[in-house]
């Protein structure tokens, strides 16, 4: 799969003056890593939309591609399939952000007004301006149907307490990328203590995600 | 509950609470009825495209109606602004691609139906065609074409 897109990556990136510096086939990687990874945290992660940007053009060059290639090639078919599959999992990964925005609303765009100047952000600008949307949307809708029409000392509701927030506690699989050592467990029960572990090097785990939060989104452990 | 307290009428108190305490479950029995309407909409903007199934609509109270509308508009212009030339539409391929082409076949008239190299296929209910499997998705949702599985 890899070699078909090289083939189409290397007559496309030739343009050196940009700052993609990634042979398509890392670019699709890091798709693939962002998107696991995504799918299974309970919480949002850190926006990647440079990669998402990177692969749009990507997938608008191969598009182009396809329809310069004469109808009937067998190799029309394969890139045909590469870009379904390629689209499939950028569309899987933008849903998956979307339907934690709207899971969690309240807690993100809380998040996301009180980062610090130098964060990373949360949401890309359309992504916030979904978010605002959707507060907006909803907080209306309720005012509207119900709120206005309740006791004067009701009619607001605290979304932030009202919409549950992500449950970090979760546990998640991961394969670990870089090792790591001293990783500290908290104990879940009052018998239980705190221990460390040390992890291999493609070692597999299932671990609560909150232990290993910073690691997924330096990207020393893979969520799978 | 001040007033209460002021008047020096403190057995009151107890009942004030009482009360107040049963306005807020009301109150949140109440938004959580309304909220979880508003998820099914959601999922419908999802399952359906973005226009209701009349049956659909018929259900829905106005307010309701404008959220909804609301709600693919914030959508719309999302998914636009993802790049390209119209951006992605991430309503599509919900599933991972098996194969390029699918047998699917007609359950009600649709007309006609052009595919990417220019043909026009004629739905006509209980035809069969064999046609590009990113095309057929939102027929199929729809319910207009069926995946004949053989």
């Amino acid at each position: 799969m890899s070699d078909a897109l090289s083939d189409d990556g290397s007559d496309l990136n030739q343009d050196d003056s940009q700052e993609d510096v990634m042979t398509p086939a890392e670019l699709i990687a890091k798709l693939e890593e962002a998107w696991l990874n995504e799918k299974f945290s309970p919480e949002l992660l850190e926006n990647r939309s440079e990669v998402v940007e990177c692969v749009m053009e990507q997938l608008t060059h191969m598009e182009a591609n396809l329809q310069r290639v004469k109808k009937g090639d067998a190799k029309a078919s394969i890139h045909r399939m590469e870009i379904d599959r390629i689209r499939f999992v950028l569309s899987s990964y933008l849903r998956s952000r979307l339907q934690k925005i709207e899971r969690f609303f309240p807690h993100v765009l809380e998040r996301e007004k009180s980062r610090g100047e130098g964060d990373p952000s949360l949401l890309s600008p359309e992504e916030f301006a979904f978010a605002k949307e959707y507060y907006a949307n909803t907080e209306t809708y309720l005012k509207a149907v119900a709120l206005k029409r309740m006791p004067p000392n009701l009619q607001t509701v605290d979304m932030l307490k009202a919409v549950p927030e992500p449950c970090l506690d979760s546990f998640v699989f991961l394969r670990v990328k870089e090792r790591q050592e001293n990783i500290l467990v908290e104990p879940e029960t009052d018998d239980q203590r705190e221990y460390v572990v040390d992890l291999e090097e493609g070692s597999q785990h299932l671990m609560r995600y909150r232990t290993i939060a910073p690691l997924v989104s330096s990207g020393a452990v893979q969520l799978i | 509950c001040n007033e209460a307290k002021s008047e020096g009428r403190a057995e009151l108190i107890p009942s004030i609470k009482l009360r107040h305490c049963c306005l807020l479950r009301n109150q949140r029995c109440v938004t959580a009825y309304l909220y979880d309407r508003l998820l099914r909409i959601r999922a419908l903007r999802w399952e359906y495209g973005s226009v209701l199934p009349p049956n659909i609509r018929f259900h829905m109270c106005a307010e309701e109606l404008q959220w909804f509308g609301q709600y693919k508009k914030s959508l719309a212009s999302f998914m636009r602004s993802l790049g390209g030339e119209e951006g992605l539409d991430i309503t599509q391929d919900m599933k991972p691609p098996k194969s390029l082409y699918i047998e699917v076949r007609c359950l009600k008239d649709h007309g006609e139906f052009e595919i990417d190299d220019g043909t026009v296929i004629l739905l006509k209910k209980n035809s069969q065609h064999f046609l590009p499997r990113w095309k057929c998705e939102q027929l199929i949702r729809q319910g207009v074409l069926e995946h004949v599985v053989s």
